[in-house]
């Protein structure tokens, strides 16, 4: 599904290599979660997967089912499947919540050459998916994002994932912020979504979520490296010990 | 004013002078000469007056009007298809073809070139009244200069709430043609009306539009400017409103070399509520400046004031706009904001927000911002799937939206966002 290989990226303005060849390969069917100390690269990798202004590429590639994302616009990435879930997820002010979704779901229908959605099966779609995450009619009236509490920007989120249907979905820290609750609420959404066709990127400081979401594989990330690979039994080290002993071990 | 610089001001109306007639008066003629008078005081405006730094009034002022080609758009235009009152000008006259009957229950209606023989009409206490009222402290010479030569107008009695909207419908079949019309509306106690303008009536337009709400009145107004663009215009609102009355008046503008649009709002009865919004989008030689002055002179009214301006490819926008709220006007709101979102750099936003405050228990303020296109919100919606352009449309239309929040009307406000919407998609082709 997704193969990313000895992926070296920098900021654009200043002379700061963050990512120094990243190796790593997910199947579809699956869930990878990705762990590693503040300041590992975690997050800019998931900006640079998805298309974000102000990183350059000097090495590497990464490719989606073959096929080359980093040279394509963040939303041709969309519509082959990518979907990443926000860390801190935007507020647009003026854009309703449910003009966003549905302007997002045709646009890449479009990309795709597929027909949009008729309004009547739109409103269906949305009102089922937002019930699953307990999203209100006034919540997806509202601008996006805007006057959401950090549980709701995060549901949201996964909302956003539910009707897009990718085939590529990373979650950059989607737990950040979420109490007992609003975990249980994303991770059932999330795993709703779990299907053979369908892969999984998460990334996450804690155990906890890993918890709801069980991943196959699990990657450690610092320097801008993956350095360790295993099961789900490195999170609950990282857990336990935290990053030192592995980090000690692999340099 | 000093005598040298008022000379190229009473030249340049001499100049213009020579090249108009004043109308038959009837009831008006007091009226007409009377801003004539005034107007022989003052001259035409020059871009060394306080309020036309930023807007050049040379083409406004002219003899004759700058040739305009005329614009053939293919799309419906708009409030067609909504039931109304149609009233129909081309270049500035009177097209019964294209008029409905000047008849609705409610309201009395009548042409200002038909009603101003008679000697005594209701719109003897408005016509020129309210423009008078307005010149001070800022002088306005082309209201004058209105009052005294319109050569039509509309004039709307409301006693009742209608049916409908009255729709005036302005349209541009000469390229050279010069209109100068002049509407009264007196909104008596308690009753209601909707007041709605399009087209690009001429190619130049100078045009008064005096509105008088009683205790308990509404009027709402809702008028689009656009997409024609050779065509110059200059307008006046000028509103007194009395107890409880309210006042809302929205203009959206696309195109346009030269657009002047002063609102001049005084509220003299207490608890009134006025707010006048825009929204306009310009490319290229698009001059489009929006002049405001509200005058608080009762206790515990609201004013608002919300314009908005996507400028793009060296596009210039000028806001205006003043709040004085005077001595005894205690418990006053005043609110105004004017922000331009610049789709490049050669774009610019001219804004001067002024408040001018004699009362002490008052809430005013005001903003003023330029700014562009916020890049994380269009990086996301990129990541959606939605298109860079459609993306920024989306981002424009809602920098637009605090501005259309303003029309009272749902429907209303719904064709008006459809209408930039179908604007913005066009341009992406």
């Amino acid at each position: 599904m997704l193969e990313i290989k000895g992926l070296e990226v920098k900021l654009e303005e200043e002379d700061k290599q963050i990512l120094k060849g990243v190796d790593l390969t997910v199947e579809a069917g699956s869930v990878h979660a990705i762990m590693g100390p503040n300041g590992s690269g975690k997050s800019t990798m998931s900006y640079v997967l998805s298309g974000r202004d102000g990183y350059e590429v000097t090495g590497g590639t990464a490719t989606l089912n073959g096929e080359d994302l980093l040279g394509l616009e963040p939303e041709e990435r969309a519509a082959k499947g990518l979907f990443l879930a926000f860390q801190y997820p935007v507020e647009i002010p003026g854009v309703g919540n449910m003009t966003f979704l549905r302007t997002a779901l045709n646009a890449q229908r479009k990309l795709r050459g597929e027909d949009e959605i008729s309004s009547a099966d739109f409103l269906k779609l949305v009102r089922a998916k937002a019930k699953e995450l307990k999203i209100d009619a006034e919540m997806l009236k509202r601008p996006v994002n805007v006057g959401f509490s950090g549980g709701e920007k995060k549901r949201n989120e996964i909302l956003q994932m539910a009707m897009l249907e990718p085939k590529m979905c990373i979650l950059d820290e989607t737990d950040s912020g979420l109490d007992v609750d609003a975990m249980k609420l994303v991770s059932d959404g999330v795993n709703a979504l779990r299907d053979e066709g369908r892969a999984f990127l998460v990334i996450t400081h804690y155990q906890r979520l890993l918890d709801h979401i069980h991943p196959d594989v699990v990657h450690i990330m610092a320097n801008g490296r993956i350095v360790k690979t295993g099961g789900p039994e490195l999170a609950m080290e990282v857990e336990k010990n935290g990053y030192a002993d592995i980090l000690s071990e692999v340099a | 004013m000093m005598v040298a610089l008022l000379k190229p001001k009473l030249d340049a109306l001499e100049a213009r002078l020579a090249a108009l007639s004043l109308p038959e008066g009837g009831w008006s003629a007091a009226a007409r000469k009377d801003a004539l008078s005034r107007l022989g005081a003052t001259g035409l405006p020059s871009a060394r007056d306080e309020y036309w730094k930023y807007t050049r009034p040379d083409t406004l002022n002219a003899p004759g009007a700058p040739r305009a080609a005329v614009f053939e758009g293919s799309e419906t235009p708009i409030f067609s298809q909504r039931d109304r009152l149609k009233i129909t000008f081309v270049d500035g006259v009177f097209d019964p073809a294209q008029s409905d009957a000047l008849e609705l229950e409610g309201i009395t209606i009548e042409r200002l070139a038909e009603a101003g023989t008679k000697d005594i009409h209701w719109a003897k206490d408005l016509y020129g009244v309210l423009e008078a009222r307005g010149q001070s402290p800022v002088e306005r010479p082309l209201a004058a200069l209105n009052t005294a030569f319109a050569t039509d107008g509309i004039l709307i009695h409301v006693t009742g709430t209608p049916s409908k909207p009255v729709s005036l419908v302005y349209i541009h079949r000469d390229e050279v043609s010069d209109a100068i019309l002049h509407h009264a509306v007196k909104v008596e106690s308690g009753a209601e009306i909707t007041l709605l303008e399009n087209g690009p009536a001429a190619a130049r337009f100078n045009k008064v539009l005096e509105v008088e709400v009683a205790d308990g009145g509404k009027f709402h107004h809702v008028r689009a400017q656009g997409r024609d663009h050779e065509r110059r215009a200059a307008t006046h609102i000028f509103a007194r409103l009395g107890e409880e009355s309210l006042f809302k008046s929205f203009t959206m503008t696309a195109n346009g070399v030269l657009t002047r649009n002063e609102c001049v709002i005084e509220f003299t009865g207490d608890d009134a509520v006025a707010h006048v919004a825009g929204a306009s989008m310009g490319d290229g030689d698009f001059h489009h400046d929006d002049t405001v002055f509200v005058t608080h002179d009762a206790v515990n009214c609201e004013s608002r004031q919300v314009f908005k301006k996507v400028l793009r490819n060296g596009a210039t926008g000028v806001f205006q706009g003043k709040i004085l709220v005077k001595k005894d006007a205690q418990k006053t709101d005043g609110y105004q904001i004017s922000q331009s979102l610049l789709l490049d750099e050669d774009s610019q936003f001219l804004a001067k927000p002024e408040l001018e405050i004699y009362a002490d228990d008052v809430a005013c303020s005001h903003g003023s911002t330029s700014g562009a296109i916020d890049d994380t919100a269009l990086y996301y919606l990129r990541s959606r799937g939605v298109p860079r352009r459609e993306a920024q449309d989306l981002l424009t239309l809602a920098f637009l939206a605090e501005a259309l929040d303003e029309i009272e009307d749902d429907s209303l406000a719904g064709e008006i966002r459809e209408r930039l919407d179908g604007w913005l998609a066009r341009r992406r082709g």
